[in-house]
């Protein structure tokens, strides 16, 4: 990790709420892996004065993408911040997903922002190791749909569901992957071929509901968790969750991704 | 130019500590860990502490609210794994322990005396985010109890001794007048403030822990009094904490009767923030002409 000044290329609302945030910087381009984050500050005051975790959406050959959604003052500050202007970031941190074991059949799970990380993973799936990769895309609604296109482009097959029925499938991601499952012969699946991975990121209700849809199946699924942190690096221990061994890891340092049968959820 | 200071029997090569909690030898891969004047490591108890539920953390108005509580591996991790990692630093590192009595205290002492690579104890009387033993208050609410604590760590070793007061008390000279007859070479001034944030949605706290310690800029200007009290009431050194973020809020402090400062929430936001700090006290002793920063102690010009 370094901590380091990047300059921001371009910086562009792309849904409501949602922004999208390039950055020139070789050395992230180089070494970030999907599923890493980066700590941004925000403002150069006392105004926010934590940094902001964000994952990082694309990994280019002269920089990274992140794709954020404004939820706070932190993240309304970040928005408008134009292109040319620095950015102070201490990165990348996190482990990233396990794509070594990468299975025959991905099944990516994104509910909301969830997306953004997902989208470095399918294009790691897909350019490097060419494995069919399944995308399923929960939002709230019809304009809250983020990365489709994107995926489409990797090769993936994409399905989408919204709360509000205003496309795709009305209901929740986590239907459209027990329906998938329903369709894949069980030798896919079970545990003793390990052909079946589930990645997962979004919010904690939908990581639970994954998680147990695939630990009733015996299939290995990894989550990327989002908590609040301050440091960002293992050092404050602000952002711990609880594992079945006993005691706490880290998200920002043990994480942001999880097996799912090491939590104690 | 002299940027050297003395506590206790630890000589400094500048006045610029990492306070406890908020550094870790992560950092060693951002700029050189022997730049600093002491490091002073994540507090530590006997035995294991899981800490507290999460969230932990939040951010308020210049400020930032925690309640990790005391997460550690205990002393035995500690000594075994956490102290060999900076065998090769060129700095004083400083050991935080904590105990539910002085007993614990004691004992954590005795066996911390025995490590080559520690070269102080800074006594944790005043973390907010636990309670000591079976008493529903910390040690550093009860003066009689700094007094006990410190003496019965006087005497089992021959480090020097810091002990770390809690600034939620309604007169911080009785305290660090207690801390000073106990036979502390220091005080450390001060821990956090404690403090609580709701979430207006779901009308619930931001910490697990409901309360927590407050910390950053936000509680400088209470940190600077409280230093500046007891640098009246005390003859042994003070080392002062709260909210120090570049070297101008370190120079006040010193100017206030502080002989060191320990940077915590701003390695957070600025990992960096030690180093530069050192070197902008350098910079402004250069321009003000003075040629020790020992000269800045308790220089504050009234009237």
């Amino acid at each position: 990790m370094r901590q380091l000044k990047a300059e921001i290329l371009s910086n562009k609302k792309v849904g409501s709420g949602f922004y999208r945030m390039k950055l020139g910087e070789n050395y992230l381009a180089k070494i970030t892996r999907a599923g890493q984050f980066v700590e941004v500050r925000c403002s150069s005051g006392a105004e926010t004065l934590l940094r902001r975790p964000l994952g990082v959406h694309r990994i280019w050959p002269d920089g990274i993408e992140m794709l954020y959604e404004v939820v706070g003052k932190g993240t309304a500050l970040l928005s408008e911040k134009k292109a040319g202007e620095k950015l102070d970031m201490i990165g990348p941190l996190g482990n990233g997903f396990d794509t070594d074991l990468a299975s025959d059949i991905n099944i990516l799970v994104a509910g909301g922002i969830g997306v953004a990380p997902l989208t470095a993973l399918a294009e790691n799936l897909r350019a490097r190791q060419n494995k069919k990769v399944h995308v399923m895309i929960g939002a709230r609604t019809r304009s809250h749909i983020m990365c489709k296109e994107e995926f489409k482009s990797l090769g993936c097959s994409v399905k989408i569901s919204t709360d509000d029925g205003s496309r795709g499938y009305k209901g929740f991601a986590t239907e459209l992957l027990i329906n998938l499952l329903a369709t894949c012969k069980p030798e896919t699946y079970l545990p003793q071929f390990r052909r079946v991975m589930v990645y997962a990121c979004g919010p904690m209700e939908m990581l639970r509901a994954v998680r147990a849809i695939t630990l009733k199946r015996g299939i290995p699924c990894q989550v990327s968790l989002e908590e609040r942190m301050a440091c960002g690096v293992g050092v404050c221990l602000g952002c711990p969750v609880k594992m079945k061994t006993g005691g706490y890891k880290m998200v920002c340092k043990d994480g942001p991704v999880f097996n799912t049968e090491d939590l104690a959820w | 130019m002299n940027l050297g200071v003395k506590i206790g029997k630890l000589k400094l090569k500048n006045p610029v500590m990492v306070a406890s909690g908020t550094w870790g030898a992560e950092y060693g891969e951002l700029y050189d860990i022997n730049k600093l004047g002491a490091i002073v490591l994540k507090t530590i108890t006997l035995e294991e502490r899981t800490g507290n539920p999460s969230p932990r953390v939040c951010e308020t108005a210049s400020g930032m609210l925690n309640s990790i509580g005391l997460e550690n591996k205990g002393v035995e991790d500690f000594i075994n794994n956490k102290l060999p990692k900076l065998r090769g630093a060129k700095t004083h590192v400083i050991a935080s322990i904590a105990g539910s009595g002085k007993n614990e205290f004691k004992e954590l002492a005795r066996r911390l005396s025995r490590c080559e690579r520690v070269n102080a104890l800074e006594l944790n009387l005043s973390c907010p985010n636990i309670s000591y033993g079976s008493g529903e208050d910390l040690i550093a609410h009860n003066e009689k109890a700094v007094y006990e604590v410190v003496k019965a760590v006087k005497r089992s070793t021959g480090l020097t001794i810091i002990t770390k007061l809690s600034p939620n008390v309604t007169d911080i000279k009785v305290f660090a007048k207690a801390a000073e007859a106990g036979g502390s070479d220091a005080i450390a001034l001060t821990n956090t403030f404690i403090g609580m944030a709701v979430d207006i949605n779901t009308k619930k706290p931001m910490l697990g822990n409901v309360t927590g310690g407050l910390s950053g800029p936000a509680v400088k200007p209470l940190s600077l009094r409280a230093v500046w009290e007891a640098s009246k009431a005390i003859d042994i050194p003070i080392i002062g904490i709260g909210g120090i973020m570049d070297y101008r809020d370190a120079v006040e402090f010193m100017l206030c009767g502080a002989s060191a400062i320990q940077v915590g929430t701003a390695n957070f936001v600025n990992p960096r923030a030690p180093v530069e700090i050192i070197k902008g006290l350098e910079e402004y002793l250069k321009k003000k002409n003075i040629n020790s920063v020992s000269k800045l102690i308790g220089a504050v010009k009234l009237g």
